[in-house]
């Protein structure tokens, strides 16, 4: 009998600190829940279903989140760390979806019922499609996505190897594709969008991909510390290793929208459903930088001096190419996507710092940035006319006299953007800045300054245009009162823009006691 | 001997001490707020405080001034070294190292300011009560001021300098919300707009000189970095030094972001008169002397400084003599003389409380003819070119009287005010270099010239009114300010000059020294006072007593130069704005050709046609594709040639 048991090789049961990983299993969780209301239940229990469910998600895996305060650790079998950074950056993703999801589940605004496709699969004007939107289908389909897609976001910073971290990616990034398409006007630019973040996006992954191979063949293992450990020891080939960052870098860069591979950025924005846009916008960069973080501090802190130029060139590269192309945008949702990109390069900043400080600051950047963005799209889905939302600028003009509050709400937002003092923005400029100039980047810093007084133009602009120009004469766009979901969510982040902006002190003490990275 | 061969010194080595508010002092706050609440009353509650909202927010501003005077009474109270006084009032920022609270510093140099912003801007306030009567959104007109005075309050009280720069973002706005306040004429629009991106410039240079300070001295808190400043490198000063210079030539409109002020007067009289004249430009210069212990430290920094103050000083001199709308050429003479103020400023603390004694006067005699002008204005249906005024002197006698009380304060005739300070700047420049010196005394002569020709131009020779104007003196409720204002114009120098008085109580904060001249005290008010009058005869001949043509005639190579406000505009045009819309035409063609975008006309959003849309969007991921390859050259190329 002995001699059986020695023969089967010995099968380590691997340990699972389900507590600590509670955010990120109750969200999948749920997600799979979600899945089976869709197939399970009839059509007109679903909804509330599902938003009971989405909602309890995200509660839950928030105090789960909070329960956890505190744990340092690798847990996992070592491949995923659990340690402040992460969990401020889980607990972003959270609240940034929540109030997404507010305006996701809107149904008041659009008088077809909802923003989303009655059938995605259909062809873009074909009969089909005429046809179920005649019966006024509505689907629910994107919940189980959008839950897949942050239950990947929640994993992807807090992945400690380089698979784990691009099976995080593919959860997150698949379910967003499908989203994209799923716009219920102007359907053929929604799947283009569509297939266009697809195809590019698979193109980053297999960057990212080979990256890991080659830092593999360098290092002999995916792990992150143990590429540190390799790197510590200098053993091997430093080619693969350079080329192995760059790769790996390409593929993390893409996802957050830095130049030069941004160019899908605006396209998909402006094709996607404008609350799944808002979404994305927000909880793609939380979750992209937390992962470019991690692997750029824990696993390449060891060859810093080789990367931070690259670094350098696409921070800056990023800031002007975002400034000068949002400078000539007449789409406000095309606008707001170039402004994404040039908020991204205010961000790489904090990267190029090589600090706790550039770290933090990203942080508080991050959260400041991503409720700006939820709400201001947010509000970008109540601007409409009779074709759907009403996106051209010039459609824009005289809002304030019409809607005083809507428009001074999307002031605010864009003041936050532009980093005008007392908004959240200039609280996450400011820490970006400084700890750039502490970690020696005094020259990105000065780019950096330069491109946010140019930036400020063009959102100030538009503030101008709401309340300064006298509003087009006829059939122009109106704003549609929405329901409580979508009044909820742009008061939250207006009230978050404010707090921050006022007393910053709140999430500067969070992010200080966010600590460092857990090797 | 260089040029400038002032020796750097710290004569404000013994810094008064800081004490915190008790008392009366713990008002401090009220200050700010109370123009804050009478801003957001105004804006927010819209149409219904239409009827009595100018009130309000009169009573707001005079609420401030009030609580201005019985600071400053106790204040007074308080021996030298006790004046400082620094009211806590909770954390802003606390991270660490990174401390910024929100507190104001109430010393004397503020206590200056907080007076000259409340007492002036509550007399303006009165006047656009009556200026601003026919105007249907005078209520919005008030909560812009309430919110231009609670700024530019918490500019001066700021205890540091990240509290200071949201006090100077205040006052931007204030400044480009009420340049624009007539949105509706196109130039208005255009001169707003064009404030705005110049300080936005000027703003970077502060937003920068903040970061340098807290990466140099660790805080942004007045005490901790003027405190040690003179123990920072030299080369790390100088950096600071001229980011804020830069700062304060956007606020202050001096050379090179001087163009936007003459544009500046699209806005209503009494917005030139209190932000464009009397105390938003002048923020650049208490910047500069605020922060003294910077520029101590570093005599690059400081002549350059200088330099600025110069060209600017002589610049808007040349353009006020060439200007016929009234407004303008007042607008040229206030470059000019925030450029006397700067040049004082940089000669060190042989010139700070000069500068600020200068400032202040200027804001009283500035203001007042600011306010003259919006009398006659008033009375000539609008009409700004002096070309068709004339011998208004016999038809509106207070505002003739009171003008002539700010026209002989700038000339500096002793004893009116202008003579105190103007005099004592001269002086100071000559000791510190004879180029400085020489260039104030031009200046003096050049003010005498324009600003003779203006008030001769308006008020004397013969009638040139066009058919339909019917000049009238103006409502007692927009007199009776003037009348205060002509009042402190032409004795408010001569008191506060009593055994030093102004200069004494400023001397705890900026230092003083004795300008060393080589030659008796006597020569320079001499030769200043035979230059002013060589200028304004110059002017009286053929303004007052000859006939002045209806059209500006062709005019000489400067005179016209100097009518195109020195080619100001074409240089920026040429240096920023063509290549700018270059780039911007080069960059609209590649969003549409290379990148993609429904950007042109309206094509996507109004006719939402996808076929249209799809038109526009197909096959291009490819190139995406191509150019993220290319990207990734580039990523791998930046980490092999670090290598190498």
């Amino acid at each position: 009998m002995n001699a059986l048991a020695d023969a089967v090789p010995k099968f380590d049961i691997p340990t699972i600190e389900y507590a600590a990983l509670a955010p990120i299993l109750i969200v999948l969780g749920a997600a799979v829940v979600s899945v089976l209301v869709e197939a399970l239940l009839p059509q007109r229990y679903r909804r509330s279903t599902q938003l009971v469910i989405v909602f309890a998600a995200l509660v839950g895996a928030f105090v789960a989140v909070v329960a956890a305060r505190g744990t340092q650790q690798i847990v996992a079998m070592g491949s995923v760390a659990i340690d402040g950074p992460t969990l401020f950056m889980q607990g972003s993703i959270l609240v940034l979806a929540a109030i997404a999801a507010l305006v996701m589940a809107e149904r008041k605004v659009d008088p077809a019922g909802d923003s989303f496709a009655p059938r995605a699969s259909a062809l873009p004007g074909s009969e089909d499609e005429q046809v179920f939107t005649r019966l006024g289908w509505l689907q629910t389909e994107v919940w189980p996505l959008f839950l897949f897609c942050v239950g990947g976001m929640l994993l992807f910073p807090a992945s400690t190897d380089l698979l784990t971290m691009f099976v995080a990616l593919e959860v997150l990034s698949l379910p967003l594709y499908v989203m994209v398409g799923l716009a219920r006007r102007r359907r053929l630019l929604s799947q283009e969008a569509s297939l266009k973040y697809f195809v590019l996006g698979a193109f980053s992954s297999a960057f990212f991909l080979y990256g890991t191979a080659l830092l593999y063949g360098y290092a002999g293992t995916v792990s992150l510390s143990g590429i540190a450990d390799a790197l510590t020891n200098s053993a091997g080939d430093t080619g693969l290793v350079l080329a192995g960052v760059g790769l790996l870098a390409v593929g993390l860069l893409f996802k957050i929208g830095a130049a030069p591979f941004h160019q899908w950025t605006p396209d998909v924005y402006q094709g996607a459903p404008t609350s799944i846009t808002g979404f994305m916008a927000a909880c793609t960069k939380v979750a992209a930088f937390g992962a470019l973080f991690r692997v750029l501090y824990v696993a390449l802190g060891g060859i810093r001096w080789d990367w931070r130029p690259m670094m350098y060139v696409i921070a800056a590269l990023t800031m002007i190419v975002g400034t000068l192309f949002a400078l000539t945008q007449t789409d406000i949702k095309r606008m707001l996507a170039y402004s994404s990109i040039a908020q991204a390069g205010f961000m790489l900043v904090g990267v190029v710092a090589l600090s706790s400080q550039g770290l933090q600051g990203t942080l508080v950047y991050l959260v400041a940035y991503g409720i700006a963005t939820v709400g201001a799209f947010a509000i970008v889905t109540l601007v409409r006319d009779s074709t759907g939302e009403a996106t051209h600028l010039s459609q824009w003009a005289g809002l304030g006299k019409r809607s005083p509050v809507v428009a001074a709400a999307f002031a605010l937002f864009l003041l936050a953007f532009a980093g005008i003092p007392l908004t959240s923005g200039f609280t996450g400029k400011f820490a970006v800045f400084t700890a750039g100039i502490q970690g020696g980047a005094t020259p990105i810093v000065v780019i950096g300054v330069v491109a946010s007084a140019v930036a400020a133009f063009f959102y100030v602009r538009v503030i101008v245009l709401m309340f300064f120009n006298e509003p087009q004469a006829e059939g122009g766009p109106s704003v549609v009162i929405p329901s409580a979901f979508t009044t909820l969510a742009i008061t939250v982040a207006v009230a978050l823009t404010v707090v921050i902006g006022v007393l910053p002190q709140l999430v500067f003490t969070l992010v200080s006691q966010a600590g460092t990275f857990v090797r | 001997m260089s040029p400038f061969s002032g020796a750097v010194t710290h004569a404000a080595e013994a810094a008064p001490a800081v004490t915190a508010a008790t008392g009366t002092f713990q008002l401090i706050w009220l200050l700010i707020a109370l123009p804050l609440v009478g801003a957001a009353i105004l804006l927010l509650a819209g149409r219904r405080t239409d009827k009595w909202g100018h009130w309000l927010g009169l009573l707001a501003s005079t609420a401030s001034f009030v609580v201005a005077v019985l600071l400053f009474v106790a204040m007074l109270g308080q021996s030298d070294d006790q004046r400082t006084q620094v009211q806590h009032l909770f954390n802003w920022i606390a991270v660490g190292t990174f401390d910024v609270p929100v507190d104001l510093r109430l010393d004397q140099l503020s206590m200056t300011f907080v007076l000259l912003i409340t007492g002036v801007g509550s007399l303006i306030h009165l006047y656009s009560v009556g200026y601003m009567s026919h105007d249907r959104d005078r209520r919005r007109f008030f909560g812009y001021l309430n919110l231009f005075v609670a700024s530019m309050l918490l500019l001066v009280l700021a205890d540091n300098y990240l509290l200071l720069y949201v006090g100077w973002e205040g006052v931007g706005l204030a400044s480009y919300l009420l340049i624009g306040f007539w949105f509706f004429k196109d130039s208005a629009a255009v001169a707003s707009k064009k404030a705005f991106v110049v300080n936005r410039v000027g703003d970077v240079g502060l937003s920068l000189a903040i970061m340098l300070m807290f990466v140099t001295f660790g805080s942004v808190s007045f005490e901790g970095v003027l405190g040690s400043a003179s123990k920072g490198s030299q080369q790390s000063m100088t950096w600071i030094g001229l980011a804020l210079l830069l700062a304060a030539c956007g606020k202050s409109a001096q050379f090179p972001l001087q163009s936007w002020l003459l544009d500046a007067m699209e806005g209503p009289t009494p917005v030139s008169a209190l932000i464009h004249a009397a105390t938003m430009v002048t923020a650049g210069v208490y910047l500069i002397v605020r922060s003294g212990a910077i520029f101590d430290a570093s005599l690059p920094a400081r002549n350059a400084v200088i330099v600025v103050g110069a060209i600017t000083l002589l610049m808007g001199a040349i353009i006020g003599c060439a200007k016929d709308d009234i407004k303008k050429a007042l607008a040229g003479s206030t470059m000019s003389q925030i450029g006397y103020m700067i040049l004082a400023a940089g000669l060190g603390p042989v010139g700070y409380a000069f500068a600020i004694f200068h400032l202040l006067l200027h804001g009283f005699f500035k203001a007042d003819m600011f306010l003259g002008a919006g009398s006659v204005m008033h009375g000539m249906n609008d009409g700004v070119n002096m070309r068709r005024y004339g011998a208004l002197r016999t038809v509106m006698k207070v505002t003739w009287i009171t003008f002539m009380m700010g026209w002989l304060a700038i000339l500096g005739i002793p004893p009116f005010s202008g003579f105190y300070s103007k005099d004592k700047i001269i002086e100071a420049a000559w000791s510190v270099s004879p180029v400085a010196g020489l260039v104030t005394l031009v200046g003096a002569g050049i003010t005498a010239f324009y600003m003779t020709r203006l008030f001769a131009m308006t008020f004397h020779g013969e009638a040139r009114w066009t058919d339909d104007v019917h000049p009238h003196e103006s409502p007692w409720i927009m007199m009776f300010p003037i009348a205060i204002l002509a009042l402190l114009s032409a004795v408010a120098g001569f008191i506060l000059n009593l055994n030093n008085a102004f200069v004494d109580w400023l001397k705890p904060v900026t230092g003083l020294e004795e300008p060393q001249l080589p030659f008796s005290s006597a020569v320079l008010p001499i030769a200043a006072i035979i230059l002013v009058l060589i200028g304004a005869v110059l002017a009286w001949i053929p303004y007052a007593t000859r006939a002045v043509p209806e059209v500006a005639p062709a005019g000489n190579l400067l005179t016209r130069a100097a009518r195109a406000d020195l080619y100001g505009d074409a240089a920026n045009e040429a240096v920023f704005m063509r290549p700018g819309q270059y780039l911007t035409r080069w960059l609209v063609w590649f969003d549409n050709r290379v990148v993609d975008g429904v950007v042109n006309g309206t094509a996507a959003t109004i006719g939402g046609l996808s076929g249209r849309a799809r038109r526009l969007q197909t096959g291009f991921a490819r190139s995406y594709a191509l150019s993220m390859l290319g990207g990734a050259a580039l990523v791998a190329a930046a980490l092999v040639l670090v290598r190498l």
